[in-house]
């Protein structure tokens, strides 16, 4: 918690506050943004036009929050400004992935419903430079945002950061529309099973053209794929037909590093953590090859054939 | 036998079962009707084909398939035999089916005799 104070907020935040002198509409909604210290170790100028993009995906359980924070340090890794807004109120996840639990100190409805600043609610990253988290409430429930003030609360974000990452909760209700609200691209997660890929493809079906959704297909199991018993990349974005970001094979090393509270990103040695940084590459616009999915390592003569012919 | 085999060789991929599921649980997904109202659907369809033409009830087959973000309803109707614009025109077929069955019984030429398949693709909107 004393950690927390001197990291994220320096002394005297709250008396330093001052509301934006063109922040009407925000502060009619309640969301007031200060321009503390550390604003401006946020973010010097405050006028950027940052892209706010949903991670979202229907059913639950495929992996949001995880590609929300791997691909928010892969982001920041790149040089870039990120906030991670946890929208999904009530099931607080994204900062025990992010290892952050023990420094959040305010959430999203406290800056909502104007108890505190945004700068005194955002938690810094302790791995990565310019990434920081907006937490959910986790004693409150979805239905208590309004969502017209999140969507200003998002677009006063995004005039901060070049990136503000919200990560949806499951579902089509009340909570993926506040969610959905205030950002301009959606990223849709998808597992290779026949109830995600419905989901997904419902999901799309929502968001219109508006947010031209892209995936992520999260969980993919290459060996189960090569014997037949898996649906493929293809035979997802064959039916889902959508620009593919990325696809992120099912490694225990996800396990480990979520136990851990350390993004996989943050290890780009890995081929996993490599393909969080390319879908972060694609995000940014660049030029980035196709993805390729995750090959199946051989069986063991296979691997031995190899070894013995030259590790063609 | 044959399981057996494929049992040895690995057995065909529960991948295309799953594939197989989900594009027939979208299809219903897109089209937003109940399998019954299909079935009621495909009746009331084939009434309005048979005032015109007889057709074989029992090897009607409707389908629906994915063409990129639009649905497409396929529908492949085995005509029996065309029924004469003076023969009464709309009602021949289901009114009066005497008529339908004279139409039948003139000597048939190979080609009419010849099954005819119809594909009727109707667009249906995907959402």
């Amino acid at each position: 918690m004393h950690q927390r104070q001197d990291s994220v907020i320096p002394g005297g935040a709250i008396e330093a506050a001052v509301t934006l002198s063109e922040s009407s509409e925000a502060s009619a909604a309640g969301v007031t943004l200060s321009e503390s210290s550390a604003a401006s170790e946020v973010e010097g100028p405050s006028t950027k036009s940052g892209r706010a993009i949903v991670i979202t995906s229907g059913k639950g359980g495929v992996g949001k929050t995880t590609t929300t924070a791997n691909l928010g340090t892969a982001l920041a890794c790149r040089g870039a400004s990120v906030v991670l807004v946890d929208a999904d109120i009530g099931l607080r996840n994204l900062d025990i992935v992010l290892g952050l639990e023990n420094r959040v100190k305010y959430h999203l409805l406290d800056v909502l419903e104007g108890r505190v600043t945004v700068e005194e609610a955002l938690v810094a990253d302790k791995r990565t430079e310019n990434l920081f988290l907006l937490a959910a409430a986790q004693s409150r429930e979805k239905d208590e945002v309004e969502t017209f003030k999140l969507s200003a609360l998002i677009s006063r974000l995004r005039e901060r950061f070049d990136y503000v990452l919200i990560d949806s909760p499951a579902g089509i209700e009340l909570g993926f529309k506040n969610a959905v609200a205030g950002a301009d691209e959606a990223i849709v997660v998808c597992t290779p099973e026949v109830a995600a890929v419905r989901d997904v493809d419902r999901v799309v079906g929502l968001l219109g053209n508006r947010f031209r959704p892209r995936l992520v297909i999260n969980r993919l199991r290459p060996q189960l794929v090569k014997k037949g018993k898996m649906l493929s990349v293809d035979d997802v974005n064959g039916i889902l037909r959508l620009p593919l970001l990325g696809v992120i094979a099912d490694e225990p090393e996800i396990i480990v590093t979520t136990n851990r509270g350390e993004p996989l990103a943050l290890r780009t040695v890995t081929p996993t953590g490599a393909a969080y940084h390319a879908i972060a590459a694609r995000v940014a616009g660049e030029d980035v090859p196709a993805p390729i999915p995750p090959a199946a390592k051989g069986s063991f003569f296979e691997r031995l054939g190899s070894l013995l012919g030259g590790g063609r | 036998m044959i399981e057996f085999l494929k049992r040895l060789f690995g057995q065909a991929g529960s991948s295309a079962t799953a594939k197989e599921r989900l594009r027939l649980v979208l299809m219903t997904d897109h089209l937003e009707l109940a399998p019954d109202m299909i079935e009621t659907m495909k009746l009331e369809l084939v009434d309005v084909i048979s005032r015109y033409v007889e057709v074989d009830r029992e090897r009607i087959d409707v389908s629906f398939e994915r063409q990129d973000r639009t649905l497409a309803m396929l529908a492949n109707i085995p005509i029996l035999s065309v029924n004469r614009p003076n023969g009464n025109g709309a009602h021949a077929g289901e009114a009066k089916p005497a008529e339908a069955k004279a139409v039948a019984a003139k000597p048939p030429t190979r080609k009419r005799r010849r099954r005819r398949k119809t594909q009727v693709p109707a667009t249906v909107s995907a959402r």
